[in-house]
């Protein structure tokens, strides 16, 4: 009798619990429907109004102007894409090497530094990075192309690419440490050196994991807001050159939001959304990635 | 006394402030000045803009609202100013530059990019950085106001939001022009940054000569009231109007209006 009681106490606690956790899974899902639903209510006015089109069609963004008001995002979708790609570009090799040296290279005391300083990179506040950029990296532009506004598509770019490379150089770590020593062994077995195994068997090994890194990098530099509004000029054109200034999309939202009124208001939402579905194709082909790469670590 | 004892009665409760991040400052400090000469009441002041303060003021999300411009037209039916203090908009540059006035032709043609090079406004062989405010902020539509010019006539280089955005741009990149707020520029050069006033149309810019109005872009820093103020709000109200607060106005920089 008493245990069947403890049993059908047991369960009945289990059940709760269950439900209990659901309900948090559901809150944590359920936000970002909330926060999707918030975004489309707000774009919506534009979106009724039809001008939607404008963002594609119009030239220019000068949602202020009296004379000649023009809501096209082109240059912005542009901006938002070239700094984002400068920034990996320009993260990677450094990342990549940094992994490298950690695993293959570097003395134990000195690689455990390495990821201490990696991680604490990752905890340096965006804002931070937007104001030594401001006064460090324009001024250096600066003397490279005087005469230029200096803050431009490269400021952003190596600011961005300063953030997004610690995320970078330790998903290389892990991906590079998860490599089976047994490979390892094999090539030195074959008589290979060792920047011949690192180039010939190590990197194509631990290909996913590095590509994943890359692909979390562009997710972070695309939504980046404080750092790129201090330093990218926030230029609304398609750059001619890497000095020019730029304007991404998260730069327009940051630097208009608060003061916009009416239908300017409801294009920013506009803005957000499309940002936001990058970003969801972003995370989207990461875990597809994932996946397709999972047995292959399993069957090595 | 009395007076003061009779308005703690009915002004407890929670005031909400919304609205101009240039106003703000003012009203923080005024408001943990009140809050401890009247127990009971709670000031809350966001910063985020003009217009949040206007939307915020008419919805009635906010008690008071923070304008730091004049009302528009069709602002006023709805909506009612009360004037805080005096601000004026001036053009910085750094302290390096060998400029030191400009006309406002000169600022037309800067800002429209028919003058491109430092030397035909009297100063060095280099190429001008043209620096712009963000769309919708209020020193972006008085300054383009005085100049007579839309939004779509400006040709920048640069487009920065807050004041101080403004200065680290100039800061930064010697050939850099600025406008911000006179209170803002003011408060920089007194703390050494490296940037300065910019004498406008023969006209310095000071708090003396906001306050005398002799100094062409000014604008008034406003609190302003929907349809209903609770007697709360009111008497808070009451209190930023009156000449109590002129220490912590000219503190920040700003021109008292009584």
């Amino acid at each position: 009798m008493a245990s069947s009681r403890n049993i059908s106490l047991s369960r009945c606690v289990d059940r709760v619990t269950g439900g209990v956790l659901a309900l948090f899974a559901l809150v944590s899902g359920g936000t970002v429907l909330l926060l999707l639903w918030n975004l489309f209510a707000g774009a919506w006015p534009a979106i009724e109004a039809g001008r939607l089109g404008a963002f594609f069609t119009d030239a220019k963004w000068q949602p202020g102007s009296q004379r000649d008001p023009q809501f096209g995002m082109v240059t912005m979708l542009a901006g938002s894409a070239l700094v984002t790609v400068l920034a990996v570009a320009l993260a990677l090799p450094v990342g990549l090497a940094s992994a490298i040296f950690h695993r293959f290279y570097a003395p134990p005391l000195l690689a455990r530094w390495n990821r201490r300083i990696m991680e604490l990179l990752i905890g340096v506040p965006s804002v931070i990075f937007g104001f030594w950029g401001l006064m460090v990296v324009v001024p250096a532009i600066l003397r490279i192309a005087p005469g230029t506004p200096g803050q431009s598509l490269l400021a952003g770019g190596v600011v961005l690419a300063l953030m997004i490379l610690p995320l970078i150089a330790l998903t290389s770590q892990a991906a590079l440490q998860a490599v089976p020593s047994s490979l390892l062994q094999a090539a030195a077995g074959l008589g290979l050196g060792r920047a011949r195994t690192i180039v010939s068997v190590a990197l194509p090994a631990a290909r996913g994991g590095i590509t994943t890194g890359v692909f979390l990098g562009l997710a972070r530099a695309l939504g980046e807001t404080m750092a790129v509004v201090l330093v990218c000029g926030n230029i609304p054109q398609i750059p001619g050159s890497l000095f020019d200034p730029i304007r991404p999309i998260t730069s327009t939202i940051a630097l208009e939001m608060g003061y916009a009124t009416a239908s300017h208001k409801a294009l920013l939402f506009c803005a957000g959304l499309v940002l936001m579905l990058c970003t969801a194709l972003l995370v989207g082909w990461i875990s597809f990635r994932k996946n397709a790469a999972n047995p292959g670590i399993g069957g090595a | 006394m009395l007076l003061a004892g009779c308005g703690e009665k009915e002004s407890s409760g929670t005031i909400m402030v919304t609205g101009s991040s240039t106003v703000a400052p003012i009203v923080a400090d005024a408001a943990k000045e009140y809050e401890a000469s009247h127990p009971g009441v709670r000031i809350e002041v966001q910063s985020g803009g003009s217009s949040r303060g206007i939307s915020d003021a008419i919805s009635g999300v906010a008690d008071l609202g923070m304008v730091s411009r004049a009302l528009k037209e069709d602002e006023t039916v709805k909506l009612t100013a009360h004037a805080l203090a005096m601000d004026g908009v001036c053009v910085v540059l750094h302290r390096d530059n060998p400029v030191k006035q400009l006309d406002k032709q000169q600022l037309v043609d800067i800002y429209t990019k028919k003058i491109t090079n430092w030397k035909d406004v009297g100063g060095n062989d280099a190429a001008i950085v043209v620096a712009n405010k963000a769309e919708g902020r209020s020193t972006l539509e008085v300054f383009l106001h005085y100049l007579g010019l839309d939004h779509a006539d400006v040709k920048a280089d640069v487009i920065v939001g807050e004041n101080l955005h403004v200065i680290h741009s100039v800061v930064g990149n010697p050939h850099t022009i600025g406008y911000v707020s006179i209170g803002t520029a003011t408060a920089e050069e007194k703390a050494g940054t490296p940037v300065k006033l910019v004498v406008t149309d023969g006209k310095t810019p000071t708090m003396e000569s906001v306050k005398d109005g002799s100094f062409p872009i000014t604008r008034p820093l406003n609190i302003v009231t929907g349809a209903e103020t609770s007697p709360a709000a009111q008497a808070f109200l009451d209190y930023l109007m009156s000449t109590e607060i002129h220490g912590i106005v000219e503190k920040h920089f700003f021109v008292p209006v009584r």
